[in-house]
């Protein structure tokens, strides 16, 4: 075995490898050998540090100094003084944007720990179908705190005192809803869980049920002592089977513990869950809809009140909330109210899990304390866009949110922030795009989305999301007028203001904030003809560059429509009239004589 | 499995099942346990996962390589998967990502047989309520 007393660790992430990594591994390596020192100093690549803006990153241990914008001519001066002296190598030092200080041990400095994992505290930790990780790491001890030391209103409160809102898209305070369950009258109530989650790019609630399914079964059974109920339901898609399959050996362990069924430790409590599949509606995320869908009826929304909390499933009071928020209440009973609403900025407490995606270096799942802003969740933790192409928005919130430019990149996230920005929190997606995609086009991508998924039950959903779909699609082949963006924006508040329920409410919300944040991609589509970040095929122009041109006939020939004429050896002709835009001369020509405008 | 009727029941196993793991981290025998963490959440499965965690468990058991094999939830690395967190006995886990059956051989003979760190590590870049 050999015994390396120094690591030293490169990033070899995207962002780090295009500012030279790899050189400089090599040209440390050749300094380690020069000096004598490769037999007790290994040079490593690792993945992502997530710090990209000061690549490339350079981490020694076991001392863990931690170097930041380390070029490969720095490589001599860390081996000879660092690896060789054990001096620090001061001017590369990561200086704390605040103090102005140098500070050598990552672990001080808190770009590196922006992440605080509080719902995900256990994904990826324990095994999740082994109850007794679950166990080791205080699993069920909260629950054991409430039955035993709690009233439920002492437990109720302490979740009004925690700040907790719903993590599933609106930011209802958790035990405001809970404390209104609790007050309705009834023989029977129920706990539900909606894992319905539906937002195209999210998979928060997914990897939560995949990854720590007894957290939420354990603040189900709270939920159920706090409001009075016996009998809890998990309403979860069936296109999510691991999720389903993880979630039913958690129940059957819990049940086999004693901690699910009749007389939960010796306290009187009677709980279990069962769970009810959905087939993957995204309406069925509206509490009314999922309601109706667990009772074998249509996934149609009603018009509250009543809200469910009075009268739900079947009639009962029915307490809904989302998996993440659930994921949250064992950690507030455990450490209490106070440490909960320590995190966070003012009417947004603890922390939101996002699953990053789109062009972003680090597709993945975070967890960051509200009031990170979005510079830190994209450059620092999702490190940076990808290719080193230029950020120009970040859609949050699904179908139901908007999309937010740079301007607000230094906004801090939270709900209000969020929905005074255009957009909303909802269940946590965040798709990052770049320069290359045109804003018009994506609003009629969640457009489309809608008319899919709109049960049809209001008309201004129903017709109206179709009939603003129309717009966008006019738009995006060449034939908008100016008019047309008005008609937009009217339409668009008509359907917020007249909708049933709140996809129909939400669900112009990617227009509106398109058009308020990009109206010049819009006017350029319908008055130049033109998109610009030319993603929009039927306003791309395909023309021949006279001077390059050889005149070899390829294009000539292989034009399915004969839209291009010219002698040999002559300059060609593409007559726009008659071209369809389908690329073949532009993907056959040998001299790059054809450019896309 | 008998029944958790009370608090200190639940209170009893917390303890033994902690002490348990403290007992396979501690351990100073020579041929102490390694321990391998393979994240197997849909996103992890659906980059293979599945063959790398078998590949682990056949492979070390080949070599007869004290080790436990188990599966964990998402990382939050997806766009690294499969990742694998590989604990020696008295060092701290380190993450691999990209963990497939080359990178997984790899892992066995370079780290896990050797000490030596290889490529492809993914640094941690979170706290929990547990740290």
């Amino acid at each position: 075995m050999t015994d390396y007393k120094i690591h030293v660790l490169i990033c070899g992430g995207t962002g780090c490898k295009s500012a030279d990594s790899d050189e400089l591994k090599k040209s440390l390596k050749q300094w380690i050998d020069e000096v004598g020192l490769e037999d007790d100093v290994q040079v490593v690549l690792t993945g992502c540090f997530g710090f990209c803006e000061k690549g490339p990153i350079v981490k020694v241990l076991p001392d863990n100094t931690f170097y930041v914008s380390v070029t490969p001519s720095d490589a001599e001066e860390i081996v000879k003084e660092h690896l060789l002296k054990g001096r620090v190598v001061q001017r590369l030092l990561y200086r704390d944007p605040n103090t102005h200080q140098q500070i050598s041990d990552s672990k001080g400095m808190d770009f590196y720990k922006k992440q605080m994992r509080i719902a995900l505290r256990n994904c990826g930790f324990i095994n999740p179908e082994n109850i007794q990780e679950y166990i080791s790491r205080d699993g069920y001890m909260a629950l054991g705190k409430c039955l035993t030391e709690l009233t439920p209103e002492d437990t109720i409160q302490e979740i009004k005192d925690s700040g907790l809102r719903g993590r599933g898209g609106g930011g209802f305070p958790t035990g405001l809803k809970w404390e209104i369950t609790r007050k309705s009258e009834a023989d029977q109530k129920y706990v539900v869980c909606n894992a319905d989650e539906g937002d195209p790019g999210a998979f928060m609630d997914r990897s939560i049920l995949e990854g720590d399914p007894h957290s939420v079964i354990e603040a189900m059974s709270i939920c159920g002592y706090c409001i009075g109920a016996s009998k809890g339901l998990v309403y979860i898609r069936a296109e999510y089977p691991l999720a389903i399959e993880r979630l039913k050996i958690a129940l059957d362990q819990a049940r086999e513990y004693g901690l699910l069924g009749e007389d939960i430790l010796g306290t009187g409590f009677d709980f279990d869950i069962d769970i009810r599949l959905g087939a993957g509606a995204f309406v069925c995320g509206e509490e009314t809809a999922l309601i109706h869908s667990m009772e074998g009826k249509r996934g149609e929304p009603t018009f509250k009140p009543p809200f469910p909390s009075v009268s739900g499933f079947l009639g009962k009071p029915t307490n809904v909330n989302n998996v993440e928020t659930f994921a949250n209440i064992p950690v507030i009973i455990n450490k209490g109210a106070s440490w909960f609403n320590k995190i966070g900025t003012e009417n947004s407490k603890g922390t939101k899990v996002f699953a990053l995606a789109g062009k972003i270096n680090n597709v993945g799942l975070i967890e960051v304390p509200m009031g990170t802003t979005l510079r830190e969740v994209i450059y620092d933790i999702g490190g940076g866009i990808k290719d080193g192409k230029e950020f120009k928005s970040v859609q949050t919130g699904g179908p139901s949110g908007g999309c937010l430019t740079k301007n607000f990149l230094d906004t801090p996230i939270d709900y209000d922030n969020l929905l005074k920005a255009g957009s909303m929190m909802g269940s946590g997606g965040m798709i990052v795009m770049d320069e290359d995609d045109c804003m018009v086009a994506i609003a009629r991508f969640y457009l489309e989305f809608i008319l899919e998924e709109s049960c049809g039950k209001c008309s201004p959903c129903r017709i109206g999301n179709k009939r603003l779909f129309e717009i966008l699609d006019k738009i995006t082949s060449g034939k908008g007028e100016e008019k047309d963006i008005e008609r937009l924006i009217l339409l668009s508040n008509v359907i917020k203001d007249t909708s049933l329920c709140g996809l129909g409410q939400t669900s112009p919300n990617p227009v509106l904030s398109t058009i308020l944040n990009f109206r010049d991609e819009y006017l350029a589509h319908v008055n130049e003809k033109k998109c610009p970040s030319g993603q929009c095929k039927s306003l791309l122009k395909y023309e021949i560059i006279e001077d390059l041109c050889t005149g070899c006939t390829l294009c000539f020939r292989n034009c399915p429509v004969g839209a291009i004429t010219g002698e040999r050896r002559q300059p060609h002709y593409i007559d726009q009239s008659l071209c369809i835009k389908c690329g073949v001369c532009y993907e056959k020509c040998k001299f790059n004589a054809i450019k896309l405008t | 499995m008998t029944k958790i009727k009370t608090l200190d029941d639940l209170r009893r196993i917390k303890n033994e099942v902690q002490s348990k793991i403290k007992l396979r981290e501690n351990s100073s025998s020579p041929e102490h346990l390694v321990q391998v963490k393979i994240g197997m959440a849909t996103c992890g499965i659906a980059s293979g996962a599945r063959e790398t965690m078998k590949y682990f468990i056949d492979e070390l058991e080949l070599q007869a390589i004290d080790a436990v094999v188990t599966q964990t939830g998402c990382m939050g690395f997806c766009y690294a998967e499969p990742t694998v967190e590989v604990t020696l006995p008295g060092k701290d886990p380190v993450v691999f990502g990209f963990v497939g059956k080359d990178k997984a051989r790899e892992i066995i003979d370079v780290y896990i047989k050797r000490g030596e760190l290889v490529d492809g590590i993914i640094p941690l870049s979170f706290k929990t309520i547990h740290d």
